[in-house]
């Protein structure tokens, strides 16, 4: 269930990364995109029931770590966008990769030359927002002010670190400017698309498995009529 | 929109739009049903004392405020305060609708 993929480091070497995968060499086969940051960890057992279901329905899926996210030890605060991207479309092509689901943020990295489903993508300046504002709560309640164009201009300068995620200067740009033209070959499921509650809002962790029948059905269906 | 609704509706969500958007927030935030959440009053206990609660958590509370009620919270009024009781976090996020 967990291999090891060639990734391409910002060196321009490779290094491994960890993938988790439903590999029976079938025809139909989906690249897995998780969210960044804080909701990675909100949806790895999600993602991973939902996983189970493709299988189930005949897809062979993969979700590759990229580099500075899970179990990767290359350093977060060197990440950006781009080369996520970049990580995202090699993981891609090892895989050979038919189709593409991307979860929330991780939709932003969706390789534009698959076809595929973008599950409810927030915008990458409210996403910076939240945890700007993650921050400037956390220092409040432990009793020292900060605000947030006070922690944007340092972020811009040398990088942050909010809520726990070290965040290079490069990535805090690409949040702040980018405004992400998806596809159109790749349909936009929204949360009413699914039912039930957004579990990115859970305060605390959970998993919902109706939520991950009808993405997998949606996302089946999809993928075994073409 | 008939002749008696055009009469009573001022421009923007009325008190009871904004306290509706408001529950139906907190049942996704909070993974509470309806009916629970339908019975919530201004002395309901929302959150305690907000170290409990990451802060991330919070902060996404917010921003799905933000979103759904079209306002926009400041960094300086957020406090633990108005997450303690519902009628607390009721009488900010109107207060904000008001303001826009």
């Amino acid at each position: 269930m967990y291999a090891d993929w060639p990734c391409p480091a910002r060196d321009g070497r490779t290094g491994d990364e960890m993938m988790l995968g439903f590999d029976r060499q079938r025809e139909h086969r989906l690249l897995v995109l998780a969210p960044l940051f804080e909701e990675a960890n909100r949806f790895r057992r999600q993602i991973v029931e939902i996983m189970r279901r493709l299988d189930l329905h005949g897809i062979d899926c993969f979700c590759p770590d990229l580099p500075g996210c899970n179990e990767s030890t290359a350093p977060m605060r060197e990440q950006t966008l781009a080369h996520w991207r970049d990580a995202a479309k090699a993981a891609a092509a090892h895989i050979g990769a038919t189709h593409v689901l991307a979860m929330r943020s991780g939709c932003w990295l969706a390789p534009d030359d698959l076809n595929g489903w973008l599950y409810v993508p927030p915008k990458t300046s409210r996403v910076l927002r939240s945890m700007v504002r993650a921050r400037i709560i956390a220092a409040h309640e432990a009793g020292h002010e900060e605000t947030g164009e006070g922690l944007l201009s340092l972020a811009r300068a040398s990088g942050i670190e909010l809520a726990g995620w070290e965040l290079g200067p490069e990535l805090i740009a690409e949040m702040e400017r980018e405004e992400i033209d998806y596809p159109s070959r790749q349909t936009i499921v929204d949360q009413a698309d699914i039912g039930g509650k957004p579990l990115w809002l859970r305060t605390e962790n959970d998993d919902d498995p109706e939520q991950a029948d009808a993405l997998a059905a949606l996302v089946a269906a999809g993928m075994l009529d073409s | 929109m008939n002749a008696e609704s055009a009469t009573v509706e001022p421009t923007g969500p009325s008190r009871s739009e904004v306290d509706a958007t408001l529950r139906a927030i907190l049942a996704d935030v909070l993974g509470l049903d309806k009916t629970r959440v339908a019975a919530f009053d201004n002395e309901t206990g929302l959150f305690g004392h907000l170290p409990e609660l990451d802060s991330m958590a919070v902060a996404g509370l917010f921003t799905e405020m933000e979103d759904r009620l079209d306002i926009v919270i400041e960094d300086d009024e957020v406090d633990g305060e108005m997450l303690e009781t519902y009628g607390g976090l009721l009488a900010f996020a109107e207060a904000k609708v008001v303001e826009n």
